[in-house]
């Protein structure tokens, strides 16, 4: 829906294909805090045989799928306030013991969209100046969450790169992005450093330079778009 | 002997003066205690500083304070309505935004006697570095601006420095209450419920069920009784808020 004639341009991944290539990177035991939009679409494409805990920050720890028509509760909701169920085995604390679980290091993940990326892990995803401000949890779980994966667009509705030198929104958090994912690309960033790990099929890295404002090593060897390995605990 | 129960609302917030700074509970209209809100505006109280997470969605519970303009300072990580950013710009209202994992632990911290704690949230960001508008002029410009927070740095990370919130007054709701004042949440209606009770020095909660003293075992209280000063029942007046659209965290 936000697809720029840049991007129509050299193909790349639609939404859906973003997430489920994001979903393949889940490991089995990962607990995970999703925000909004394409994020949203990762449950669907999580292998049967990966078993993650969705985190809610409103203290819902094994967040299900939405409820079905009929079956909402209104003592039971996502962080989107949308009715929603818990899988069995799930746990429910109040707000506090939530952003502990965030900010204590208990999450691997936390998948988030993105207004911009900077090459050094700068995120910038809750105020555009001269809109509504809103920060809800996004400045607990970037700080918090071992992992912050970003999921977006590779450019915005203008064309323009949306992973730049230097942000030019206001900052949800400094050098706190490890990955992020778009329809034409997968980058990791490590001390402070972008790297290129993957071109989405049919993009090329020249495509993806050209539509990318900062500095980043290629690091595309033996990658085969299946994953980019999983994350060790401890 | 303790029973902490009133029956009638409008007498039991009574003593709320206008200006008074009330934390509420309640995450959009879940778990969020409409027959308290409801009684702080037909006592047409006003000025009041609120401390929740959200508005909501509609002009119901804090949408209704927000509607009749009964709040002076909103501390809050997500206010959502639009109408309440119309009344902030329009230099009506001021906004004291938090990051929703700060705001948890604020309240919490208030009522637990720690009187400040350094987290890594929002740290090196335009909520903690004193140049987000707190209120602006009825002509559009910035009147304040949000206190920048003291930084500092623990293993090589920045921090900074949060305040506890002690609440002159608390509104929150739960599922189960006794006469003790102990209670029981439901599901994700918990949210800031405890942590806004802890907040107030003086608490009251409004409850779907009244039970009787000893039917919640020990075990299964979640908030004690010693957070609660008085017990309300949730007025059948007070419908369920429907779910509202999808709009953020």
């Amino acid at each position: 829906m936000t697809e720029t004639a840049a991007t129509a341009a050299v193909g790349g991944r639609s939404r859906e294909a973003i997430a489920q290539r994001l979903a393949a990177d889940l490991r089995d035991g990962y607990v995970v805090n999703l925000g909004v939009g394409i994020p949203l679409l990762v449950p669907r494409f999580i292998p049967p045989d990966v078993e993650v805990i969705l985190h809610a920050e409103n203290g819902v720890l094994g967040l299900g799928p939405p409820a079905a028509d009929g079956q909402e509760d209104p003592d039971l909701t996502d962080a989107g306030k949308q009715p929603a169920t818990v899988i069995t085995g799930a746990a429910i604390v109040d707000s506090a013991l939530s952003f502990a679980v965030v900010r204590g290091g208990h999450l691997d993940v936390t998948v988030l969209g993105a207004l911009q990326v900077s090459g050094r892990g700068d995120l910038a995803n809750w105020y555009v100046p001269g809109r509504n401000p809103a920060v809800g949890g996004a400045m607990d779980l970037v700080a918090g969450a071992r992992e912050v994966w970003a999921v977006m667009e590779h450019v915005d509705r203008a064309g323009q790169p949306k992973i730049v030198e230097r942000c030019t929104f206001p900052l949800t958090g400094r050098h706190v992005v490890t990955r992020v994912y778009t329809d034409l690309a997968v980058f990791h960033v490590a001390d402070g450093q972008l790297r290129l790990t993957e071109c989405a099929p049919g993009v090329s890295p020249a495509a993806v330079r050209d539509r990318t404002a900062a500095p980043y090593i290629e690091d595309l060897a033996g990658r085969d778009g299946s994953g980019a390995g999983a994350l060790r605990r401890g | 002997m303790i029973d902490k129960f009133r029956a009638d609302p409008m007498s039991a917030l009574a003593p709320i003066p206008s200006g008074a700074c009330v934390a509420v509970g309640g995450f959009g209209s879940s778990g969020r205690p409409d027959t308290l809100l409801d009684a702080l505006c037909d006592l047409d109280r006003r000025g009041l500083h609120v401390i929740v997470n959200n508005v909501g969605s509609d002009f119901t519970g804090i949408g209704r304070l927000l509607a009749e303009g009964r709040i002076r300072r909103l501390t809050a990580s997500f206010p959502v309505l639009p109408d309440f950013y119309d009344e902030y710009f329009a230099g009506r209202v001021e906004l004291e935004l938090i990051p929703q994992g700060t705001l948890a632990e604020r309240l919490r911290a208030g009522g637990a006697g720690i009187p400040a704690f350094y987290t890594p949230s929002g740290a090196g960001t335009m909520l903690t570095d004193g140049t987000f508008p707190l209120g602006y002029d009825p002509d559009g410009q910035v009147a304040e601006r949000m206190q920048a927070r003291e930084h500092r740095s623990f293993s090589g990370r920045e921090h900074v420095l949060e305040y506890g919130i002690v609440a002159d007054f608390a509104l929150v709701k739960a599922h189960k209450g006794d006469r003790k004042g102990n209670l029981r949440f439901r599901l994700s209606a918990r949210n800031f419920n405890p942590l806004a009770a802890m907040s107030g020095r003086y608490t009251f909660a409004e409850v779907e069920h009244l039970v009787a003293a000893g039917d919640l075992a020990p075990d299964d209280i979640h908030l004690p009784g010693v957070f609660v000063d008085e017990v309300l029942l949730r007025s059948e007046l007070s419908p369920r808020q429907p779910a509202i659209p999808r709009s953020g965290s």
